[in-house]
């Protein structure tokens, strides 16, 4: 604004400056009363008096019989397979609606639109019969199957993204394709997933994240320790401890973000454009 | 690889088998074959699943034991004799229209900052956004019920300010609006996609505005608030079909109580199928909130029509 005086910016700045300290308080303050004792716990002031490193190690050990080791393990795992079953299907999904043309396909892709919005909760019900039934309730494949079917938590959203980005690569890169003889598949793996790529991360980073915090899917259908994921390890401890060991109970919730956080930072360009231009929630 | 010599190599004998080929593009077969894994899940673990609940709904159905066709006998007793539905209905419903829009009011609120001041953007909206990445994760639950314990950080806190602190996590009084913070503070991907809306916004809008001596209040409720009014209405959309669901918060920190107080509906969903096995009675809670979400986003885009402009309403630039 032409009008605006000297003095507004800077008072943005003080408003942005305070603002953004109360965002982050709450996590700096958990990161300080991660490596608190038990005494000071409830103090506002962000730094220990001393540094209790037990919380992390004792907490680390906190379940008789397993460490948050086996823990990490089996999340990563069950991650690693989701992940992998999700962009095989999503890619070739968004591909076929971008790029060939077959009966039906207005039909298709208006159900998929639909899919977008359809709550995950109605379906949990049937879907848990049916996945008790075929005998894989404590196994990992009610969370890999469905993704290996461009479903589970995003997969219509990550269908629909990809379709948007691939619709931005140029057509005439597939026909010059055509000409040179190559299939449908080569199309697709060798002309348009390599121009797919910042789509395919942005796939790979909110897919990783929201199956990190799936913790309903992971309550419901994991139910020995031996399979537990870090999330169900936490509400474990939570609630079998009393409130005298709230400081490893904090220490191992503080590593059960890191890898959001990793993949936050190193990540930051894609993420944020992601969201802005794409709307995912996050 | 070497690129050139398999384009040759393979683009000779396509020539000779074109019209091969030229009915091979047009194939349907391969369209199908693309999207298959859709439509063998969409088939199989959306479309079936959603009549088989349906159908469940009207039958007496645990696990254990064979199911029994009991017609609208479930819905009748959740609406006249089921005291814990109208609990978490009210408790969900309360839950709804409190965060959505505190949260959009404050995506909006701190966007319309960041899109002024523009140096030291990057910092503001990485502390801004990272509550929302990680606030969904029952490690920040855990959190979250730790500092509004009785001996929890915001007690000490608002002691400073001589106000006496209670334990807000299990007072009926206080409980639901912890949840609501958190969802609260968890406003950052909102504003993000506030922010990229606001940056769309053409400046001579606002400087034609203000040559017609229109004050800042003014330019925000007829140009601001117009401009973006069909992202508002995308956010708000996304809001109220997740607060709807809202589940780990209310069942890490609260449990449901204190007196059910934060007894959300996924909640008593939850507990219905899961703890007592009761799957058609949960069914048939499945689809009436199935039912009260569609009838919210109907309502919401059936009132857009009254205040969401697009820009080609006001004769200026065409959407992309």
């Amino acid at each position: 604004m032409t009008t605006s005086l000297n003095w507004k910016p800077a008072l943005r700045h003080v408003f942005m400056i305070l603002f953004s300290f109360v965002m982050v308080y709450p996590i700096v303050w958990w990161i300080g009363a991660s490596l608190k004792d038990s005494t000071e716990l409830g103090s506002p002031g962000i730094f220990p008096s001393v540094l209790k490193w037990e919380n992390f190690t004792n907490g680390w050990n906190s379940v008789p019989g397993h460490t948050f080791t086996d823990f990490y393990i089996n999340t990563f795992y069950l991650e690693i397979m989701v992940l992998i079953a999700t962009l095989l299907s999503t890619t070739l999904v968004a591909f076929g609606f971008a790029r060939l043309d077959f009966p039906l396909k207005k039909f298709w892709f208006s159900i998929l639109m639909l899919t977008l919005m359809m709550p995950g909760q109605v379906l949990i019900i049937p879907q848990y019969a049916l996945f008790h039934q075929l005998g894989w309730v404590n196994t990992y494949l009610p969370f890999v199957v469905p993704h290996l079917l461009a479903g589970g938590a995003g997969g219509s959203f990550f269908v629909f993204l990809l379709i948007q980005f691939i619709r931005g690569v140029p057509k005439e890169l597939d026909e010059s394709a055509k000409i040179d003889g190559c299939s449908w598949f080569g199309i697709f793996w060798r002309v348009v997933m390599p121009l797919a790529f910042p789509a395919v991360v942005t796939v790979t980073i909110f897919c990783f994240l929201w199956n990190w915090d799936d913790f309903l899917g992971h309550l419901l259908y994991i139910n020995t320790v031996e399979k537990y994921t870090v999330g169900l390890a936490l509400r474990m401890i939570n609630d079998s401890q009393s409130a005298a060991e709230w400081g490893q109970l904090l220490a191992m919730s503080l590593v059960s973000i890191i890898p959001a956080t990793l993949v936050f930072t190193f990540l930051q360009k894609y993420f944020v454009d992601g969201i802005a231009t794409t709307g995912i929630k996050g | 690889m070497n690129r050139s010599t398999t384009t040759i190599a393979e683009g000779a004998p396509s020539l000779k088998k074109s019209s091969y080929f030229k009915s091979r593009w047009n194939a349907p077969l391969a369209g199908y074959l693309f999207i298959s894994p859709w439509l063998i899940g969409f088939l199989a673990l959306t479309a079936y699943p959603l009549f088989l609940s349906l159908y469940y709904s009207f039958t007496d159905y645990t696990l254990m034991q064979p199911m029994k066709w009991i017609g609208a006998r479930n819905y009748e007793r959740i609406f006249t004799a089921d005291p814990k539905f109208i609990q978490s209905a009210k408790v969900t419903f309360t839950y709804v229209l409190a965060s959505v829009p505190l949260k959009l009011a404050a995506a909006l609120f701190v966007a319309m900052i960041l899109s002024k001041a523009v140096k030291g953007i990057g910092v503001y909206r990485t502390a801004i956004y990272f509550p929302s990445l990680i606030g969904g994760s029952i490690g920040v639950s855990l959190l979250w019920r730790n500092i509004f314990g009785v001996d929890g950080v915001f007690n000490k806190l608002i002691a400073v300010f001589g106000i006496e602190g209670k334990s807000w996590i299990t007072n009926p009084d206080t409980a639901l609006s912890t949840l609501i913070l958190l969802t609260v503070w968890q406003f950052g991907s909102t504003m993000v996609i506030f922010l990229a809306g606001l940056k769309q916004i053409p400046n001579d809008l606002y400087e034609a505005s203000s040559v017609d001596g229109a004050n800042k209040v003014v330019q925000f409720f007829r140009v601001t608030l117009p401009m973006l009014s069909p992202i508002l209405y995308f956010n708000l959309i996304m809001a109220v079909i997740n607060a709807f669901q809202m589940f780990t918060s209310a069942f890490v920190i609260t449990n449901g109580g204190p007196m059910n107080a934060t007894y959300v509906y996924a909640m008593y969903l939850y507990e219905r199928a899961f703890s007592r096995y009761e799957l058609g009675y949960a069914s048939a809670l499945a689809w009436i909130m199935l039912i009260a979400i569609v009838a919210a986003t109907l309502l919401i885009s059936f009132s857009s029509k009254y205040w969401v402009f697009y820009e080609t309403d006001t004769g200026g630039k065409k959407r992309k």
